[in-house]
């Protein structure tokens, strides 16, 4: 016990506890002007921003995919619930440079695209959808599970007194998977506002159009202002403690719930 | 089976399925999401890396500024391995075997790397090695090199797979429950050899599963590894960092040959993974709900 919490200091807690400490180095105003000011701010909102939107496509296609995979059978429906994986066990770095060739103009992708007008790589549209890459994962991982273990006999009971199909899926079955969504849904969003790797190669990296947060700090250490790579840090882990939080109230939440789970 | 019960399944399916149209839709929105998504980046990966040729795929990964990266990302690996598999061992045991206050604060703690932006977890270990950083000028004036070479991308890259062992385990020793445990010493066994004989064997599987997934991040790992690395080439660069510098400098067949090799790395643990799952589950008794 005394152990484990020493050897956990030691590769984490103090580290962090470093970044904090560092911020205190600043005072107030300066570490307010570093936060507030334009380009970290759009840095910022761009990160976050996308990354909300991100996880809300994540959240849709994420709930369409795990009702396929575990309410339809249909050819190759192992393969993809195997695939589904894929975004967690890619090396961001190869994510990064296979979604830029992808969209790129000439690519498989970006080349039809392109045709339409539409320009993916170098855009913030990129940024997005590297973040849609990279959240897939989260939701179907959460909710798939609660949706396996949910009893049938409750859809019958609603069909027999005379639910149709719409009211037994968004009035019975789909209130009992909203603390697994909100869950993977967090955890998307949280994903998605950290990513670098993925993210980088397709972004075209502009400074208040398509730069994210976690760039901007490795410009900023890049250029020796730690104070400012620190303070864009804090004020991100600052929102990912708060959605780790968040999660941690969702399950409780879900528990008392539930309670036969 | 008669006309009656028949009908009577068909009913039963009716009321707890959609009507087929919606399903085609449903089931072909997943396939095509999916497909973009995923299967296509990953296809594009291997034509890329293959499209001058064996030779030439062979030839990118026998440069030697990729067989450095190779040897550094599996050094790197196995350094964060080691000193995973001893803190997720240790961690999972108090955790599961033992009743003490902020248990669940522990677990959120353990957590914790998990929800960091790699970038920041890279950050941390500058702000304490760097010059200017808290440790810094001791590590300076004792030649103690940290950022900027191996031990730096070894400590970055144990952070981030921190969790990963333990997170494994924890469930799994929990489950087991401690009656095994309780009854080796009270046949007279000792702390360790209660520990190797008994503990050990039960969870090997949850070991390899933790091992696997910390495997797969760590040669992986861009962000992190990218703060400390300092870029030094056939020095201090990993496979995924080869990778970008490689794709930044245009030469597209050997950057994506690099990213095949890591590509097939994460394939290989996906089936590995959902190998040592079939085990884990067959491990453990039919849970009663």
């Amino acid at each position: 016990m005394g152990l484990t919490l020493t050897w956990l200091s030691v590769i984490v807690l103090i580290p962090l506890a470093g970044l904090f400490l560092k911020t205190f180095e600043l005072s107030f105003d300066q570490f307010w002007d570093i936060v507030t000011s334009r380009r970290t701010l759009n840095a910022l909102k761009i990160s976050f921003g996308l990354a909300f939107l991100a996880a809300i496509v994540n959240l849709v296609m994420g709930m369409i995919i795990v009702w396929a995979l575990v309410r339809y059978r249909f050819p190759g429906r192992r393969l993809f619930d195997a695939i589904v994986d894929i975004p967690f066990a890619l090396p961001t770095a190869v994510a990064g440079v296979a979604l830029t060739s992808l969209f790129a103009q000439k690519g498989w992708l970006g080349a039809p695209l392109a045709e339409l007008g539409i320009k993916v790589a170098f855009t913030p549209i990129g940024i997005f959808v590297a973040m849609v890459f990279i959240g897939i994962p989260f939701v179907v991982r959460t909710v798939q599970p609660v949706l396996i273990d949910l009893d049938t006999e409750i859809e019958e009971a609603a069909a027999s007194l005379g639910a149709n199909r719409w009211h037994t899926v968004f009035r019975v079955i789909l209130p009992s998977l909203i603390p697994a969504m909100l869950t993977g849904f967090a955890l998307a969003f949280a994903r998605a506002v950290g990513e670098y790797g993925s993210v980088i190669f397709i972004a075209g990296n502009l400074p208040n159009i398509s730069e994210i947060a976690p760039l901007l700090i490795v410009i900023r250490l890049s250029e020796y202002r730690y104070a400012d790579a620190t303070a864009i840090a804090v004020v991100m882990l600052l929102a990912s403690f708060l959605i780790i939080f968040a999660v941690n109230r969702i399950q409780r939440w879900a528990q008392i719930r539930i309670p036969t789970h | 089976m008669t006309q009656r019960s028949l009908e009577w399944q068909t009913a039963r399916d009716d009321a707890r399925s959609e009507p087929r149209w919606i399903r085609w839709i449903v089931i072909s929105l997943a396939i095509i999401f999916l497909t973009i998504f995923v299967v296509l980046p990953l296809a594009l990966v291997f034509t890329q890396a293959f499209s001058r040729g064996l030779g030439a795929y062979l030839g990118a990964l026998a440069d030697p500024e990729a067989l450095s990266a190779i040897r550094l990302t599996l050094v790197v690996a196995a350094i964060s391995i080691s000193i995973n598999l001893v803190f997720g061992l240790m961690a999972a045991w108090a955790i599961a075997k033992f009743e003490f206050r902020g248990k669940t604060a522990l677990i959120s703690l353990i957590d914790l790397p998990f929800s960091v932006s790699p970038v920041i977890s890279g950050l941390v270990f500058v702000l304490l090695f760097g010059a200017q950083g808290f440790f810094g000028p001791w590590v300076q004036s004792h030649n103690i090199p940290i950022l900027f070479a191996v031990p730096g991308i070894a400590l970055a890259t144990t952070f981030v797979t921190f969790p990963f062992v333990a997170r494994a385990l924890i469930p799994l020793m929990q489950e087991q429950g401690t009656m095994e445990e309780e009854a080796a010493i009270s046949l007279g066994a000792s702390g360790l050899q209660t520990f190797f004989r008994v503990t050990l064997p039960n969870i090997k599987w949850g070991v390899l599963y933790g091992v696997l997934l910390c495997n797969a991040r760590a040669m992986g790992e861009f962000g992190a590894v990218s703060v400390v690395s300092g870029h030094i080439r056939g020095e201090t660069n990993t496979m995924p960092l080869l990778v970008e510098i490689l794709y930044n400098e245009y030469q597209f067949v050997s950057s994506f040959a690099i990213a095949s090799l890591l590509a097939m790395l994460a394939l290989i643990t996906l089936v590995a993974k959902t190998i040592l799952e079939r085990h884990l589950d067959e491990g453990q008794p039919a849970r009663g709900d």
